[in-house]
């Protein structure tokens, strides 16, 4: 029962979320949509709830899973990605790497200009 | 049993749904305990080694990917529901949340910008086609967002789905490499660069080096999906990038 009413809270939410996306026509998800107003609706009761919590623990432990089928779509695309797999390779590997090493150094440096590491440094 | 009949009897699987959803589990199985029993190598990633397998076998028994599908499908469709479940970890992270709100929402930010203008720019020098452009936009975002955002800029969704993927791989095989090499110690810190990098697949590997560093990462990656949606579309028709 604990999964039943977890999985299908998290379905209203993404349904309510799509739909808000549809009727209202924004560039955004629904499951993000409907992400916010789970979130919103968590921060309005105060707390998660065993259903919940459990539900997305499980979901969230193996999201690897959930990117295989995608993955596997890269036979579609294997003449595209033939003809241009030098740009792309280099792309990624080099986007990948930047975006590692802006993110953490902007959140280091914040940190240290708002005071808000103090706390993690100390302990580590 | 002969040649002749295994044929057949694949030829009549693969057209049920039952045929795609059972390999692509037990092809995920089979690689996470590869995974597991290397203890935990980043190189032996189980997205990739159930790719690797699940392509291996479609092509060696020529099946198309569309019947593959029929079945992964049902795998597939949980994204869905995994990115509405996001709000649980964030919600359980509200604290830390609050107190580093500011370089949360700075380094993200950055993140989400040098992510899809590094990739877009350095394709383009290249002289990747547009539709590649489009579509290496939103790689450094969750797949089900990506897609949706590839789709809104004019890009292919399936194609953004095996870059989303690859990102989240080569991520999870050099993060704390280059944590390590920056000097980076603090888990908070190592969390927010992985989701927003590598999303699902960095967050996964950042659950194994604490749990401090997945719930960081599980919310850099839901920020980043907010961010990328809002910002992509329009970052990418700046002038110069216009395609």
């Amino acid at each position: 029962m604990e999964l039943l009413i977890g999985i299908t809270t998290l379905l209203v939410y993404q349904l309510a979320g799509e739909s808000i996306v549809l009727l209202l026509g924004l560039p955004v998800p629904g499951p993000v949509v409907g992400m916010l107003l789970l979130f919103l609706t968590l921060l309005a009761k105060g707390r998660t709830g065993v259903h919940l919590e459990a539900t997305a623990n499980g979901l969230l432990s193996h999201l690897s899973l959930l990117f295989v089928p995608a993955g596997v779509g890269v036979l579609v695309h294997i003449d595209m990605i033939a003809d241009e797999w030098i740009p792309i390779t280099i792309a990624l590997l080099l986007s990948t790497l930047l975006t590692l090493a802006v993110t953490a150094m902007v959140m280091k440096w914040t940190q240290h200009l708002t005071g808000g590491g103090t706390e993690n440094d100390e302990r580590q | 049993m002969n040649a002749n009949e295994f044929s057949s009897i694949w030829v009549y699987l693969s057209t049920s749904p039952l045929l795609g959803l059972t390999l692509t589990l037990v092809a995920y199985i089979a690689a996470y305990t590869i995974y597991r029993k290397s203890r935990f190598n980043p190189l032996l990633n189980p997205v990739a080694i159930s790719v690797a397998l699940l392509i291996l076998l479609l092509l060696a028994t020529g099946t198309d990917y569309k019947d593959y599908f029929e079945g992964a499908q049902f795998v597939h469709f949980l994204l869905g529901p995994a990115t509405v479940a996001l709000a649980i970890p964030l919600y359980q992270q509200l604290g830390r949340l609050r107190t580093l709100l500011l370089p949360i929402l700075s380094s993200v930010l950055a993140g989400v910008c040098v992510a899809a203008v590094s990739a877009v720019a350095s394709a383009w020098l290249l002289g990747a086609s547009p539709a590649t452009l489009l579509s290496l936009a939103p790689k450094s975002v969750t797949a089900p967002v990506a897609m949706g955002i590839a789709e809104r800029i004019g890009g292919l969704p399936s194609l953004t789905a095996v870059l989303v993927v690859t990102t989240g791989i080569i991520g999870a095989i050099v993060g704390f490499r280059v944590f390590t090499l920056l000097g980076i110690r603090n888990d908070s810190i190592k969390g927010i660069a992985m989701g927003v990098t590598s999303h699902g697949i960095g967050t996964a590997r950042a659950f194994q080096i604490s749990s401090e560093a997945g719930a960081f990462s599980g919310l850099s990656m839901a920020l980043s999906a907010i961010l990328s949606a809002l910002l992509l579309p329009w970052l990418m028709t700046v002038p110069g990038l216009a395609l």
